[in-house]
């Protein structure tokens, strides 16, 4: 118990310190890979798009006495074209056509509330005209790239406009996958799921904020130093914040969980479930990227300019020179104000945890 | 706005308490809608999204337009009758979209009802009644004798029903004006109007404020005979408002005949029949009824009547735009049964209590007497929530739809996660060496900053999405919005002060292990200046390990 618990205090002060900036390498080749696959499935595969999209008519009969085999052959011989009949776990009958007028929507409504002995009424119909998909699609985009702007204005504003790059990146990399995930496993894509998407860009913002706040807070007089070089100042607040992170993703993906537990168990396929997915897999992205993308990102940013490149290279010769006497060492106190803990970032994470444990073992 | 040193945690709560007070005295004041108003989806219905289109290719729709065309389709929703129907316009111009939404109604009916172009026609009064039913058998009239008509007479024995819907009949037989009195002007169902009429019967039918009954003739003269129709002051500038008329040439015929037979009748009043006015008559009702006071012969008309400018501009939209001004088409027609939207419903309060409850015990498992704290904020928060949504159901309109449940119920996660914020923020203060009164002090100054920033990214995404996007995604981001203030709300004037008032008791200081702030979870100096018996041992020894030097 106090093992997991003390891994707080070890990451804050740096005693247990994951790499996160040093390895962006390994971490960009992942989301690479991630990336490519996702961007591949969406072009050879495209997106399940829903009715809401493309056009076209669904009834869901709840409570339905027909077989999904009857349903088709009723709304095929009505439509004339192919109908895409499912059956959810608990009883309910969806029905998938083409567009139709809502007269013939509703003579096919009736005929199937004969076939499955349910009131007419208690059919959920929706029938959207086929432009209608494009209409929402671009408010859509248009909400997006209006959110885009300000968001990274205000970014720009609060933090720099690196941390803004990052930050963006970071959530252009969570969409991706998201649609991605939506394209590799045929999940329908309904205006629930545009919500979600939506709501992914602010939650993913709102880890980043989260960290970058603490990065900022790390780095604030960083060029006045020359004992952590801007790329491990970014590394400690990420550890120093990792609990947080992972906390804050788990109890935001808990409530998404059970809409999915809800959704899936209760109603089938439906507004709840269509958008706790894409929230599920867009948090989990978020929750990633914030990490292992946006801050290694914005040190890489950093690192360009001229004053954290001199930093980086006195920081160096200072431990040339000073050898490993100084490294590592944990001075809470110390005087260097925000840099009251000093870390060797590469050492750390091959050497440290061994130490700790031998140190810190005896108490427990 | 700079931060105080030592907060006066006691203001933060009245604060709340007195919102609180506030909130459920507004929600629930008697005589006022107690409930959150429910989406279509969520209580059974039909919505259809209705796209309007400009009758000549190419043109663009005017604000104008659109307006008249809602309050046309109003009209004839509110003729059916239900409760918490509802017409909105969404954006302008030619990409707005009008929403329809008819609670409890089939699809059929409600698609029928929008579609449909609205009917003008003017037709001459034959007699003006007073608005109240009344039985023409009751008093004594003319024996209604054997008429050779098809129907057959009523019965006299019949009891006496008042009707509501507009009287048509072929030709003005004793049968018509029986039904005509009988009709019950003073119902708001019978003079809102929906019904379209046919123009070649006789029509009786009420004034659209309900005040007076009519029994007209047939129309002289349809709506698509009218070629324009302007308001205007008179050319002397003497007088009222009017409204100026055109006719195409067949309108002009008929006008011109119409009016030299009727201007040479009597003035119209109780009990005269005929008289020389005509009616305009729109989807059913009587929208005005001047008098003929002279032939008109041009083809060109003016209505006098003492009109502020708001009613002749009115009249004037109506005559012109009688037909719709313009063509709707709808593109998404949704329909929910009331079981499905009450499965929904349940479904949705369910996910949400799952989903509070697997918040609440993370929190307190991880967060122990902190994750106390956190939950009772969380409960706060979900109760603010319920009474925002009543408040805003009975002032606004707000109502509440699957996808505004979705967002409530992924708020929950993003409003714990401020306390995560602040509580991560205390333990920091800790280890850096701070008290436990000035963690929960300083740790709140930082993390304040923090959760502003991050709440503001949040409310951001939600205006957005709200001003821009169309259907569900405005219910959703509304509601985001929304709890995104009240999680600010409550952990500036709960969450912080509580922690604050919580961490000066001696239990705290302590730092129990059930505080959620032990040196095990904490670490390092954790209270340990403050730490006194039992816990000392441990601290003492967590900070002999914390000194030891590395190697």
């Amino acid at each position: 118990m106090s093992g997991r618990i003390g891994i707080g205090q070890r990451l804050y002060k740096g005693q247990v310190s994951f790499n996160f900036v040093g390895r962006r390498r390994t971490w960009y080749a992942i989301s690479a890979i991630i990336l490519l696959v996702s961007i591949g499935a969406l072009v050879f595969r495209g997106l399940n798009l829903g009715i809401e999209f493309r056009g076209g008519a669904d009834f869901a009969i709840s409570n339905a006495t027909c077989s999904v085999e009857q349903a088709r052959t009723v709304a095929e011989a009505k439509t004339g074209s192919q109908a895409i009949v499912t059956s959810a776990v608990n009883g309910t009958i969806r029905v998938q056509t083409e567009s139709l007028s809502a007269e013939e929507s509703s003579v096919l409504a009736g005929e199937l509330a004969d076939l499955c002995g349910v009131p007419k009424a208690e059919i959920k119909v929706q029938v959207v005209g086929p432009t209608w998909g494009s209409e929402i699609s671009k408010k859509a985009l248009q909400a997006l790239i209006v959110f885009l702007l300000l968001v990274s204005i205000f970014l720009s504003i609060y933090f720099e406009w690196r941390m803004a790059v990052a930050a963006l990146v970071a959530l252009a990399h969570d969409l991706v996958i998201t649609i991605g995930i939506y394209s590799l496993t045929g999940l329908e894509v309904t205006p629930a799921t545009v919500i979600g998407l939506l709501t992914i860009l602010g939650f993913s913002l709102y880890d980043t904020v989260v960290v970058f706040d603490k990065v900022k807070e790390n780095t604030r007089n960083i060029a006045g130093q020359s004992v952590l070089t801007y790329s491990e100042a970014a590394n400690l607040a990420l550890n120093q914040t990792l609990v947080r992170s992972i906390n804050t993703s788990i109890v935001a993906l808990l409530p998404v969980l059970a809409i999915i537990i809800i959704g899936a168990g209760f109603l089938g396929a439906g507004t709840l479930l269509d958008l706790a997915v894409a929230l599920a897999v867009g948090m989990a992205a978020g929750a990633y990227s914030s990490i292992f993308i946006a801050t290694p990102f914005l040190a890489q940013l950093k690192e360009r300019q001229p004053a954290m490149r001199s930093l980086t290279a006195r920081v160096t010769a200072r431990r040339a020179q000073g050898g490993k006497g100084r490294a590592g060492g944990v001075d809470s106190e110390g005087g260097e104000g925000d840099f009251a803990v000093t870390t060797r970032v590469d050492e750390t994470v091959r050497n440290q945890p061994k130490r700790v444990s031998r140190s810190r073992r005896p108490k427990s | 706005m700079a931060p105080p040193v030592t907060s006066r945690p006691a203001r933060g709560l009245i604060a709340l308490l007195i919102v609180l007070v506030g909130l459920v005295a507004w929600a629930f004041w008697p005589g006022t809608q107690t409930n959150v108003r429910l989406g279509l989806d969520l209580q059974g219905g039909t919505q259809v999204i209705l796209v309007p289109k400009p009758v000549t290719a190419g043109a663009t729709i005017t604000d104008e337009q659109l307006q008249q065309t809602v309050a046309i389709i109003r009209q004839r929703v509110d003729g059916l009758g239900v409760a918490e129907a509802e017409v909105t316009t969404q954006g302008s111009g030619n990409g707005a979209a009008i929403i329809v939404s008819v609670p409890g109604a089939e699809q059929d009916r409600v698609v029928d009802l929008v579609k449909r172009t609205a009917l003008l026609d003017f037709r001459p009064v034959d007699t003006l009644l007073s608005p109240a039913p009344f039985d023409v058998n009751a008093t004594p009239a003319p024996n209604p004798s054997a008429s050779p008509s098809a129907t057959p007479s009523p019965s006299p024995s019949s009891t006496f029903v008042p009707g509501t819907a507009l009287v048509q009949s072929p030709d003005n037989s004793v049968e018509h004006q029986g039904k005509v009195a009988a009709l019950d002007c003073t119902n708001p169902v019978a003079y809102t109007g929906g019904t379209p009429d046919d123009p070649a019967l006789w029509l009786g039918t009420c004034e659209r404020t309900g005040e007076i009954k009519y029994n007209l003739e047939p129309a002289f003269i349809k709506g698509s005979n009218v070629t324009g129709a302007t308001a205007g002051l008179p050319q002397n500038g003497i007088g009222s408002w009017v409204v100026s008329l055109e006719f195409d040439s067949e309108g002009a015929n008929a006008l011109a005949e119409a009016s030299t037979k009727l201007s040479a009748l009597p003035d119209c009043g109780t009990g005269v029949s005929p008289c020389n006015a005509f009616a305009i008559v729109l989807d059913g009702v009587v929208v005005s009824a001047p008098r003929f006071n002279e032939p008109i012969l041009g083809g060109q008309a003016q209505i006098e009547g003492n009109f502020t400018a708001q009613e002749a501009n009115d009249l004037a939209n109506v005559l012109k735009y009688g037909a719709l001004p313009v063509t709707l088409d709808p593109v998404d027609i949704t329909s929910v049964s009331p079981t499905v939207g009450n499965d929904q419903l349940r479904a949705g309060i369910i996910a949400g209590l799952l989903g509070l409850v697997l918040v609440m015990i993370y929190l307190l498992i991880y967060y122990r007497a902190l994750g106390i704290v956190a939950v009772i904020s969380l409960i706060i928060a979900a109760g603010i929530t319920y009474l925002l949504f009543i408040v805003f159901s009975k002032t606004i309109g707000l109502t509440l739809t699957l996808a505004g449940v979705a967002g409530a119920i992924v708020a929950i996660g993003i409003t714990a996660d401020s306390f995560i914020v602040y509580f991560e923020r205390i333990r920091d203060e800790i280890r850096e060496g701070r008290s436990l009164r000035q963690a929960c002090e300083s740790g709140w100054v930082r993390a304040r900053r923090t959760l502003l920033a991050a709440d503001f990214v949040s409310l951001l995404a939600a205006v957005v999405l709200y001003l821009l996007s169309v259907g569900s995604v405005r219910g959703f981001a509304f509601v985001l919005g929304l709890t995104t203030i009240i999680d600010v709300l409550v952990a500036f004037w709960f969450t912080h002060p509580l922690v604050v008032l919580i961490g000066r008791t001696k239990w705290m200081q302590k730092g129990s292990r059930w505080t959620g702030l032990d040196a095990d979870r904490v670490g390092g100096h954790s209270l340990a200046g403050e730490v006194v018996g039992k816990s000392r041992r441990r601290a003492s020894s967590e900070k002999k390990t914390e000194e030891v030097p590395s190697p």
